[in-house]
């Protein structure tokens, strides 16, 4: 069973976490696809360690999760705060920068 | 050779009073005509006394200079301002001078009506001083200066009533043409330069001893090509008769006697070129002869006086460059037909500005006939020239086309048969033309307007054109008497041996007034017997249609010269307009619609800048990977 | 093929049976995530991925993490996805269509190229490697070595990601704050505006409930000096639900008042 059968995995996953944060319209599922992408690139961490032997990966892992979990926290507030005031959570409607 | 102080005076006086008018202005209305005559005869004074002082010099000490100032310094080009007063210069001045103060009496009276006769005394002060540079330059850059002011005052004076756009159209014309010449001019003093490394005169003549003869026959043909626009050659001659739109007095003055007479003038001054380049002489010859036969058919049909009279001009200047081409032996010939057709001509011309006057300006000899009753003076005086210029003897156009045509024949060979023919037949034609304006201006019915009443002009007109008349009488005895004006101008030129006489004198004089007869009994028989038409009959010979417009030479102009002119400069505009204006506007074009494409990208959704950023990461690493294998 | 499930099965690789049913069952369920209309099935799918990377982790020897996952990823922040999308509104779902021009053939591609990239650059990182395996990292047990590594050589980071914690909370406290849009009036107002009012009635506060010997609770009425129930003694809420008892229940004169000789 060779280690980097996870890494391709963790690559898949993270591929499909970017498309799917270009293509969905909605801000939450697009914010569960960004938590995708970092739970990939955990997955590549950990397999690291596992291949190199040593726990550093497992630490960045741990680092990355505690950093997710605050994104996590203040991205819904955001998200809940210009629901409440534009009655909207398409990402498109946030559109004032363009031209 | 020795310096002068006074030369500068012959040119400062006019030039002094052409400033004084045109700066003056209005203020000098009053008096302004008569300020600018004064001048103009106060120089001819100085240059009389001049011509006294030299008849005292011994012949090696005849010509004089007068250095005015260092003028270009650059390099190994060194130019002074300086003026040359030799016994060729001496004769030209006295003839601008003096027929110019006649004209400028005559102006008095004639331009008498004209609210801007001080604009127009100024322009011919102007003139006057153009034409004393031209030829009292001692080196080619100052003929050219003096060259260029006689283009740019007779531009002037051609356009002088321009508020009526076909003499403005003829102004242009004229300068246009003359402006080809002075590029020949131009190549001429450069190839001087280039090959010689002086434009002086002196310095080219004793140059030209061991120049290349190419580099002279090149120089030769440059001024051959300035001749021919200044003096209305072949093929530069279509100004001529448009020039005619200007007052009659310029006409007399510059279109008659001294301005086309500058090209003669050149070819003389290049003798040293000249006779060291055959071909270039050649072509001279072949010009002149060309020349003097387009002139003599343009004449025969034209009804307007004044185009007749510059036809005849056209054909005599012909004449003169025929003449000069022959040689050393022609030199002298052809300044004494110059002198003796200067007074002849200006003559005619005054005479028919007369005719004019007393005719309310109409111009068309159909509408004249039997005015020698009415105009007596300017009958008399005109026939007098009429008489010289059909060379009949003892007049003053008998000697000295008399010796053009004998120096022709002289000429040896098929050659001298074929320019001796040319001349010959030249004169039966002129007799026939002259004989013609004579007959419809003069004698015959009245066919004039009804509102005409002709007049006898003022004495301020018919005492210069009597003067003028008593110089076609006397000028070419008096040039003749004893070789006087060859051995005058003897020194000048470098002689070789000379041809002999294919002809005796007496045969050639009995020829020429033969062929003068001819052509006075065709024009009596068709112009005498029968009334002339008041209008020009349409079914005429194709010849006479074609001499009527000129042999074409508009058209002709037109379709070589002028349209693939136009078609080259269209081109050139639609080139700078669509390729280069078009190339820069293009670039600035393509840079707005770059940007305008790019600004779309920033279309405020985020997710398209999600889209951005992914691919910005796949470049990355794209490059990372690329790098690392 | 029999073979290969002897080999398997043989050898008795239970990662690998594990991994490769789960593993495609992840790569699934996120394509899943990604392609579902309503946001709700989205998160379900996703807490699913989330539990399965948990087992990946348990399976390669990182057992605190993989619990870590469970109860932070799965358990805390998916809970509070699924918060989120109750307040948001459940049944929002995004019309298929794509609005902006050609952007799913350009994410699609540009994704493609990525993966592509990355599964290269991966596979020649570990060309040739064969796993060390974490047998010996974890001899002292894993939560040890991890404690070990954490708070010497990482605890620097680990300070600061304790400061972003706190941060992050200060900040979801901020942008969650709801700004009244009226004053909320003191106590002194309010005294004011009770003996200002229009009767001096309920100066002194509403009447509590009745108070009786037999029952003394909030659903009873007090009674007024004419024996009438007063109307603001009990909370309006529990007599239009029906639990206001009647006082009559709770008289006296049903009271039996005989006392009985003590002997």
């Amino acid at each position: 069973m060779d280690a980097s059968n996870y890494l391709y995995v963790s690559a898949l996953l993270f591929t499909i976490g970017a498309v799917g944060v270009v293509v969905r319209r909605n801000a939450i599922v697009v914010f569960m696809c960004i938590e995708l992408m970092l739970n990939a690139a955990n997955l590549s961490f950990v397999t690291f360690s596992r291949i190199n032997g040593d726990l550093d990966g497992q630490v960045m892992a741990f680092f990355t999760m505690v950093v997710a979990a605050c994104e996590v926290v203040v991205g819904l507030a955001i998200i809940v705060t210009i629901y409440r005031s534009r009655r909207s959570a398409s990402v498109d409607d946030a559109s004032l920068l363009k031209r | 050779m020795s310096t002068s102080t006074s030369l500068v005076y012959l040119i400062a006086l006019p030039l002094a009073g052409a400033a004084i008018l045109l700066l003056g202005g209005r203020r000098t209305d009053k008096w302004g005509h008569l300020l600018a005559t004064a001048l103009s005869a106060s120089s001819f004074a100085v240059g009389l006394y001049q011509l006294t002082l030299m008849l005292d010099r011994p012949t090696d000490a005849r010509p004089i200079s007068q250095k005015l100032f260092e003028w270009i310094h650059v390099g190994d080009f060194k130019v002074d301002a300086g003026l040359l007063l030799d016994q060729l210069s001496i004769c030209f001045v006295l003839l601008i001078t003096g027929v110019g103060t006649l004209i400028h009496i005559y102006s008095i009276s004639y331009m008498s009506h004209d609210r801007d006769r001080r604009r127009f005394f100024a322009y011919l002060n102007l003139f006057i001083a153009a034409m004393l540079l031209l030829v009292l330059g001692d080196s080619y850059l100052n003929l050219y200066v003096g060259w260029e002011g006689v283009g740019l005052a007779s531009y002037l004076l051609i356009g002088f009533w321009n508020q009526k756009p076909a003499y403005a159209t003829a102004s242009k014309k004229a300068f246009v043409m003359n402006r080809v010449g002075d590029m020949g001019l131009s190549f001429a003093i450069m190839i001087a330069f280039a090959t010689m490394g002086t434009v002086s005169f002196a310095g080219v003549a004793e140059h030209a001893h061991h120049a290349s003869e190419a580099a002279l026959t090149a120089m030769g043909i440059m001024l051959l090509v300035a001749a021919a626009g200044k003096s209305a050659q072949f093929p530069l001659q279509a100004w001529l008769g448009d020039a005619m739109a200007g007052p009659t007095p310029v006409s007399a003055l510059i279109h008659a006697a001294t301005m086309v007479t500058a090209g003669v003038y050149l070819i003389t001054r290049s003798n040293f070129v000249f006779d060291a380049a055959p071909t270039a002489q050649l072509l001279v010859v072949i010009v002149g002869a060309i020349t003097l036969m387009f002139g003599a058919i343009i004449g025969t049909a034209k009804d307007d006086i004044k185009k007749a009279l510059a036809a005849s001009t056209m054909s005599q200047i012909g004449y003169m460059i025929l003449a000069a081409g022959l040689g050393p032996v022609g030199y002298a010939f052809a300044i004494m037909h110059l002198l003796t057709h200067g007074f002849f001509k200006a003559g005619m011309f005054l005479g028919a500005g007369s005719v004019m006057h007393g005719m309310n300006d109409e111009v068309n000899m159909r509408k004249y006939g039997a005015l020698r009753k009415f105009m007596p003076i300017t009958f008399v005086t005109f026939g007098l020239g009429y008489l010289a210029i059909l060379g009949v003897p003892p007049f003053a156009g008998f000697y000295s086309k008399d010796m053009i045509i004998e120096t022709a024949f002289n000429a040896g060979g098929v050659k001298g048969i074929i320019l001796g023919s040319v001349t010959l037949l030249g004169a039966a034609i002129t007799a026939f033309y002259m004989t013609r304006v004579m007959i419809l201006t003069f004698t015959g019915t009245k066919r004039w307007d009804d509102d005409a009443h002709p007049h006898e002009s003022p004495w301020l007109m018919w005492l210069p054109m009597a003067i003028l008349a008593i110089g076609s009488v006397s000028s070419g005895y008096l040039l003749s008497r004893g070789d006087a004006l060859e051995n005058w101008l003897h020194p000048l030129f470098e002689h070789h041996e000379e041809h002999g006489h294919l002809l005796e004198p007496i045969v050639v004089s009995a020829m020429a007034l033969t062929m003068v007869a001819i052509g006075v009994a065709i024009a009596f028989l068709k112009y005498s017997r029968h009334d002339v038409a008041n209008v020009a009959p349409e079914n005429v010979s194709i010849l006479t249609k074609i001499a009527r417009q000129d042999l074409m030479q508009d058209r002709f102009n037109e379709a070589v010269f002028m349209r693939p002119g136009q078609a080259i400069t269209q081109t050139l505009v639609a080139t700078d307009q669509v390729l280069i204006d078009g190339a820069v506007r293009g670039l600035g074009a393509a840079t707005l619609s770059s940007g305008s494409t790019l600004r779309g990208l920033q279309n405020g959704f985020v997710r398209s800048y999600a889209a951005l950023i992914l691919i910005a990461a796949v470049a990355l690493i794209g490059a990372i990977w690329v790098v690392v294998s | 093929m029999l073979q290969l499930a002897l080999e398997v099965g043989q050898t008795a690789k239970p990662e690998a049976v594990m991994f490769w049913i789960l593993g495609p069952l992840a790569v699934v369920a996120s394509l899943a995530m990604l392609l579902v209309k309503k946001a709700v099935h989205s998160a379900i799918l996703m807490a699913f991925v989330m539990i399965v990377l948990a087992i990946f982790y348990i399976a390669q020897d990182a057992v605190f993490l993989g619990i870590v996952q469970v109860v932070v990823y799965t358990g805390a922040v998916m809970m509070l996805f699924l918060f989120i999308l109750m307040l948001v509104g459940v049944d929002s779902s995004d019309s298929l269509t794509e609005t902006i021009r050609g952007l799913r053939p350009i994410a699609i591609t540009a994704a493609v190229g990525f993966g592509g990239l990355l599964v290269s650059l991966l596979g020649r990182a570990t060309i040739g490697r064969s796993a060390q395996g974490l047998t010996e990292a974890n001899s002292e047990g894993n939560v040890q070595a991890l404690a070990q590594l954490l708070f010497s050589t990482h605890v620097w980071p680990f300070e600061v990601i304790s400061a972003l914690l706190i941060t992050a909370a200060l900040g979801a406290m901020v942008l969650a704050h709801h700004q009244s849009t009226t004053v909320r009036p003191t106590q002194r107002q309010l005294s004011i505006d009770r003996f200002r009012g229009e009767t001096l009635g309920t100066a002194a506060g509403l009447p509590g409930p009745g108070v009786y010997a037999r029952h003394n609770a909030v659903d009873v009425p007090a009674l007024l000096p004419d024996g009438t129930p007063a109307a603001g003694s009990v909370n309006a809420t529990l007599e239009a639900r029906g639990d206001m008892l009647d006082y009559k229940k709770f008289d006296l004169s049903e009271v039996n008042t005989k006392v009985e000789e003590e002997k």
